[in-house]
């Protein structure tokens, strides 16, 4: 049957309302956008839902002080081992009793420095840039989780309040040579977190 | 203009519309088959990649060893599974089902069918110049390809043509929209073909981030040696965000057409109607307001960029997950009709009567389920200081394979279990292989994705690396990555499964008993939308200055205090 050949297969009532060229219904008449009851009260949900998050997102960034990385310095990739440079000299700063600085430099196939150290209930800032390509730290156990760019310096605080290991791995892609030793996958530094002398002590005279 | 004879005037003022003729629709299915081919034909290499990385994430298999003359590294791998699957298999099915979908919704012949044509040989051509320095290990930059890493130049000029080219394809679409408008100027576009275009004008808008970065950045600099000129040098920063510009509206051209087929053409499947059809319109017109001013929210843990950027864009994220609520309600109300025209009762009992005995619709109802936590897992990623409990680690995997990889690629799949017996004329080999097919990927992503969230947001697993062979492997990683192991299994049978119901599809000749048409939903409500939800310039105007107002300030900074420090490198 003709009827079933291609062309006619799409019959003109199967694109929805448009198919009726000079549908007076559809004659530039100020139609008001219909929505069902029930639709009505989801979308009301939906959008109230979407402002709840977005107010419980602020309140939390606000009063908990969990921040993302924002625009700290920048720096030339090329000038990292020049004298004066902070990343010259990467490791630990103290500033003062429990409170430290970190300056780390993040390049093909290690952190440097791998191994810090610690007394509970140090507070840290991690100063971290990358020498060649992107990586990327995530501090386990800790908010910290930042993208190292070259050029730029990446900037996050972590007080670390229980003894252990915290490992911190690179978790952006920076390359691997077939059958070497190490790669991506083998770059990573470990934090040790000691018992504070002292501390532990205060720790529990607080809780009692 | 005589004074008796306004209503003829009118008439001749506008063209007459264009007959589609069997020889129209036959062209737009050749190349509709076409795409399809080439899409399923990468995925079948993407995927296999995925089950090796997923074994060598378990230790259960280190296979690089004896891929090596083939495959150098895991990265290497993880190169094309990332580039096949995410770009390749998508871009190629998308623009084959809309090129098929557009014409039948538009009822109208392409106005230029020889772009159509174009576009396809544009994006082979593109295809096979970025496959060969992915394939020789010269371009195992991931596909994400963020510099200084630099691949070989061919594989940015490779990703630019396949880009041009589907650009090419909605440019086929526009024109043929514009043609139909001017023919019928007073009518309603039909649903699907306004939603396939406003989708390609949304991939138009996206892919010119990733456009500047590969024309301005990577390729100068990927060239200077091959050419001996200086290379330029790079800002990674300014990279990273022109590439996250595009990164995060690409899920949206993965996902609004697995919409178009949820809203368009599902219900019909099921015996439903379109329970609101204005409202679908408003959804995909609020996809392209949102989709793009929001991509510093995959820069949350990007030095560089100041807070409250990153908050903007934070809240432009939530609105754009608004639509997906919208349609979490819409679809299934659709479907909901179908199911009680099918005899079901209840609050809830009408699921069973849904139309599960067709393999076409069980897969994206699943696709369907499963995209809810994706969508869950989506809205967690984008809450700010959230994202830095999952940023990079495997929670973003198990993420994007609920999304991409059974939001999109199952509702994909179900669409092929009509598309391709129709494209092909043969009947589908077979309904209970196709059911199978479905429900086995839908429990191994289940696995899958449940394994990998756990591990990244429980043990800070990083994604992206070839953890088998990492010094920091835990034996606590060991329940998450048997689970893991298991819906791999699941998924190596299924993705086994879809292959074969291709192939067997296609080279057995079993002529099908009646004729495929393709479905599309009709309004359960037959008012037409209103006018306003058919007009592009407040909407189109819109999207612009949103990208304008997010972006403008802060990449005018960028490239304002640009240093082009950073030399391309290769680190593999």
């Amino acid at each position: 049957m003709s009827e079933h050949d291609h062309a006619t297969e799409h019959t003109p009532a199967a694109g929805g309302h448009g198919d009726d060229p000079h549908g007076a219904s559809a004659n530039g008449e100020a139609v008001a956008l219909h929505i069902e009851k029930w639709e009505g009260i989801w979308i009301r949900v939906a959008l109230g839902m979407t402002v709840v998050f977005i107010a419980a997102i602020t309140i939390a960034a606000l009063s908990f002080g969990i921040s993302v990385p924002g625009a700290t310095a920048r720096i030339n990739p090329a000038t990292l081992n020049d004298e004066g440079n902070p990343f010259a000299t990467p490791g630990i700063r103290e500033l003062a009793p429990g409170k430290y600085e970190v300056y780390m430099v993040a390049q093909t196939w290690n952190f440097l420095p791998d191994k810090l150290e610690f007394p509970a209930g140090s507070e840290v800032t991690f100063y971290v840039t990358a020498r060649d390509v992107i990586h990327g730290i995530k501090i386990a156990g800790t908010n910290v989780n930042m993208m190292a760019l070259p050029g730029q310096v990446s900037t996050l605080k972590a007080t670390f309040d229980k003894p252990g290991t915290y490992n911190y791995i690179c978790h952006e892609y920076c390359g691997y040579v077939a059958g070497a030793p190490i790669g991506h996958h083998t770059m990573y530094g470990q934090i040790t977190i000691l018992p504070a002398e002292g501390a532990a002590e205060t720790a529990q005279v607080t809780s009692e | 203009m005589s004074v008796h004879a306004i209503s003829s005037a009118d008439l001749k003022a506008h063209p007459l519309p264009v007959p589609l003729t069997a020889k129209d629709l036959k062209f737009a299915d050749r190349l509709a088959g076409l795409n399809i081919l080439v899409g399923v034909l990468a995925l079948s290499i993407g995927a296999l990649l995925g089950v090796f990385q997923g074994l060598e994430h378990a230790k259960v298999l280190d296979i690089y060893p004896w891929l090596n003359p083939v495959i150098k590294t895991y990265y290497q791998g993880l190169t094309l599974h990332g580039a096949l699957n995410a770009i390749v298999w998508t871009t190629f099915f998308i623009c084959g089902f809309f090129t098929f979908a557009f014409v039948r919704s538009i009822n109208r012949p392409l106005k230029y069918p020889w772009l159509s044509t174009v576009a396809f040989i544009v994006m082979v051509v593109g295809l096979l110049t970025a496959a060969v320095p992915m394939l020789m290990n010269n371009a195992s930059v991931l596909y994400t390809f963020y510099p200084p890493l630099m691949a070989d130049w061919a594989f940015y000029l490779g990703l630019t043509l396949l880009v041009v080219g589907s650009w090419v394809v909605g440019y086929s679409m526009y024109f043929t929209y514009y043609a139909w408008r001017k023919e019928n100027p007073d009518a309603r576009a039909p649903f699907i073909a306004l939603a396939s275009t406003i989708t390609m004008v949304l991939w138009q808008i996206a892919t010119l981030g990733v456009a500047a970065e590969i024309l301005f950045q990577l390729l100068p600099n990927a060239l200077a040696p091959v050419l001996g000129f200086p290379a330029p040098g790079l800002d990674p920063l300014l990279n990273r965000t022109l590439f996250w510009w595009f990164g995060h509206p690409l899920v949206y051209f993965w996902l609004l057409p697995a919409y178009v087929s949820w809203y368009g053409m599902l219900p019909a499947q099921t015996n439903g109607k379109m329970f609101s059809e204005p409202l679908a319109r408003l959804v995909f017109w609020l996809f392209l307001l949102f989709s793009t001013p929001v991509g510093f929210h995959h820069q949350y843990a990007d030095p560089g960029i100041p807070e409250i950027w990153k908050y903007i864009h934070m809240i432009f994220t939530f609105g754009v997950g608004f639509p997906s609520l919208i349609t979490a309600f819409t679809v299934v109300a659709s479907l909901e009709i179908g199911a009680r025209a099918r005899g079901g009762k209840g609050y809830l009992r009408w699921i069973g009567r849904l139309n599960w005995g067709d393999p076409s619709y069980a897969a994206q109802n699943l696709a369907m389920i499963l995209f809810i936590f994706g969508g869950i897992g989506g809205i967690i990623n984008a809450s700010y200081n959230v994202n830095m409990a999952t940023h990079n680690t495997m929670w973003v995997p198990g993420h994007f394979h609920l999304t991409v990889g059974s939001a999109s690629t199952l509702t994909f799949f179900g669409i092929a279990y009509w598309l391709v017996p129709k494209l092909t004329g043969h009947k589908l080999f077979t309904k209970w292989l196709a059911l199978a097919q479905a429900w086995t990927w839908f429990f191994g992503m289940l696995f899958f994705s449940n394994a990998y969230h756990t591990l990244g947001l429980l043990f800070s697993v990083p994604r992206r690396t070839m953890l088998g062979q990492s010094p920091y492997y835990s034996t606590q990683w060991t329940p998450q990555m048997m689970e893991s192991v298991l819906g791999i299994a699941f998924l190596t049978i299924s993705a086994t499964l879809f292959f074969a119901i291709m192939l067997f599809t296609l080279i057995l000749p079993r002529k099908l008993d009646k004729e495929i048409v393709m479905p599309v939903a009709q309004p359960a409500d037959p008012t037409p939308a209103p006018k306003w939800l058919d007009t592009w310039w407040p909407w189109l105007n819109g999207a612009i200055a949103l990208v304008i107002l997010s972006y403008g300030p802060m990449l005018f900074q960028l490239i304002r205090d640009a240093e082009f420090w950073s030399k391309g490198i290769r680190v593999w």
